[in-house]
């Protein structure tokens, strides 16, 4: 048994079994943290104290019966979700200090069931970026080739499930922040559809576009975290009242039948070659499967998403960002008399360059003369990609393309060059515009580098991707290979 | 589309960021090519296409009218910069 590689539901089996207690897990888990930690920087706090009460509380509960899947299995919470009395930083100077005085309601339920909380995740300061180099304390490095950045911005969650440090995580993704990462360090990571998961308590970024959800080793595992987090949230007024699903009652690896769309306008230009190969080596294998997979269907208006998500999502973190003002909680400038000197100063300091571009970026967008000209009209074309989406829903059980167009790339190599990040997320980012699910599932490697593979469906089609991931992987092999770190 | 430094601290003050010189200088050459770049959505014909601003199917969410525990102050107050008593403590507004 090999403590690192263990997923939810073989650490469940033992500690069922007796094999195994959460204590001996988390301990292992916290060892792990220690001796890679120093080289990727996954974590901005490891809450060992906290993990092992946990622990024991869990081992208790087991003896006396529990039964939860997630009962006393480590898990690591991206620092963006609210953890009361632990630190919740988003990776900025402006709330390196903040400690929230309640629990999102994710972690309210993963709580409940027992879970043994290791740490929090780093990740791209308030979840802005695609490489985990924009966290104000450091950047995270891919276990896969420590050169190399992991995806942002739940960076730090995907390497900690990638590393072996946790055994599950959870992330949150505005326009390819759970899938990218996912992709970048071969683990499954996925993006419920927009209402599906509770926001409540996670710091807003871009509210129309945010979702939490499970960062796993394996798809079985995604659909237990997504079983314990999905559902009505009467404090999330855009949590949709929909009944929840078994969502593990759909792992069937049947594909019979299921019909796949691949969007041609995925295939981008500038994508690696290795990437293609891979993605389209996949695709075949679905059909091998027994779907009924049709090349070349388009979604003309792709080209466009880019533009309006990079509108839509700073002009809504503009908005959400006026809270930092350094009165209630927060990083605060004190050194003058001024209340609007103060006010300027505290976001100065308290932000890094990739928030103050998306601010202003934001600003400019919704200021008068400018709001018909991008916001409206990046609303207006957000209208066309989903309706384009809803279309091809009606052909289609599944779209699947590449998660991203490349391999993980170097630390350092776009982290001046904002448009060349921002192009880093254009396979994902039409998802959020649209408000569908996505899971990003490994499907192979170019030159030792994780590539990823997107499945898209309908709003509330969960069932149908973890059921075509599902698939997948147990028809391969990629998802059982580690980084060796 | 090309942001001028006036431009630029134009929207600053809107948005209540205060930039070093350098800061100013970079943001106007970033925020100009990335503007650039978006000019692409002007190809898009969206006559009669309504905006979406989100994509849930839900309208008008309202809560009962229930009395529910709220935070205690003490740790409401507990994140404060600075305080006084029962009160976050703030500079000045009138001169």
């Amino acid at each position: 048994m090999i403590i690192n590689q263990l997923t939810i539901h073989e650490a469940h089996r033992l500690l069922g079994a007796r094999q195994l207690s959460s204590v001996e897990l988390t301990k292992a888990r916290l060892e792990r943290s220690r001796q890679v930690e120093p080289r990727v920087h996954a974590l901005v706090a490891i809450t060992d104290e906290l993990a092992l009460k946990q622990a024991q509380k869990a081992d208790e509960l087991i003896a006396r019966g529990n039964t939860h899947p997630l009962t006393g299995i480590p898990v690591v919470i991206k620092d963006n979700m609210c953890t009361k009395g632990i630190p919740t930083t988003c990776s900025s100077r402006m709330l390196e200090n903040f400690v929230p005085p309640y629990d999102a309601t994710v972690v309210e339920r993963l709580n409940g069931y027992n879970a043994v909380i290791i740490g929090k995740g780093n990740m791209d300061e308030f979840a802005m970026g695609s490489s985990t180099e924009h966290s104000a304390f450091f950047a995270t490095h891919n276990p896969w080739d420590l050169s190399r950045v992991p995806g942002g911005s739940s960076g730090g969650s995907a390497v900690a499930v990638a590393a072996g440090e946790t055994i599950y995580a959870l992330g949150s993704d505005t326009g390819g922040s759970i899938r990218q990462p996912a992709g970048f360090c071969s683990v499954t990571g996925l993006k419920p559809t927009y209402g599906r998961v509770s926001r409540y308590g996670l710091v807003a970024f871009a509210s129309s576009l945010d979702q939490i959800g499970p960062l796993t080793k394996d798809v079985a595992d995604c659909a237990l975290v997504l079983n314990a987090i999905a559902g009505y949230d009467s404090r999330d007024s855009t949590s949709v009242p929909y009944p929840t699903p078994d969502y593990t009652q759909c792992l069937t690896a049947d594909l019979n039948g299921l019909r796949i769309g691949i969007p041609k306008e995925y295939f981008v230009e500038g994508m690696q070659v290795e990437v293609e190969k891979a993605i389209r080596a996949a695709i075949n294998k679905l059909e091998e499967l027994g779907a009924r997979v049709e090349w070349e269907v388009s979604l003309p208006h792709t080209p466009y998403a880019l533009a309006a998500y990079y509108i839509i999502a700073p002009s809504e973190a503009s908005a959400n960002l006026a809270r930092y003002d350094g009165v209630k909680y927060g990083f605060s400038y004190t050194d003058t008399d001024s209340m609007w000197k103060a006010l300027e100063k505290t976001r100065q300091f308290g932000f890094g360059d990739e928030v103050k571009r998306r601010i202003m970026l934001g600003t400019y967008a919704l200021s008068a003369g400018y709001y018909d000209a991008y916001y409206l009209k990046a609303q207006k074309v957000r209208t066309l990609i989903r309706r384009e989406f809803d279309q091809a829903f009606e052909k289609f059980d599944a779209l699947v393309t590449p998660t991203s167009p490349t391999v993980p790339f170097k630390i350092g190599e776009k982290v001046d060059d904002p448009l060349q990040m921002y192009l880093s997320d254009v396979c994902t980012l039409p998802i959020n515009i649209a408000g569908l699910p996505a899971i990003s599932i490994p499907a192979g490697f170019g030159d030792g580098l994780p590539i990823g593979m997107q499945i898209i469906s309908k709003p509330f089609g969960e069932e149908t991707i973890l059921k075509i991931a599902y698939a997948y992987e147990q028809a391969t092999e990629w998802h059982k290979r580690r980084a060796s770190i | 589309m090309k942001l001028s430094r006036e431009e630029v601290l134009h929207i600053a003050q809107l948005a209540r960021l205060g930039l070093t010189e350098t800061e100013v200088d970079r943001l106007s050459e970033q925020l100009s090519d990335i503007l650039e770049n978006f000019e692409v959505l002007q190809q898009v014909d969206t006559s009669d296409v309504p905006p979406t601003a989100q994509s849930i199917p839900l309208q008008n969410v309202t809560k009962g009218d229930e009395a529910a525990a709220s935070l205690p102050q003490s740790q409401i107050l507990a994140n404060a910069p600075r305080r006084d008593g029962e009160f976050f403590r703030v500079k000045a507004v009138l001169e």
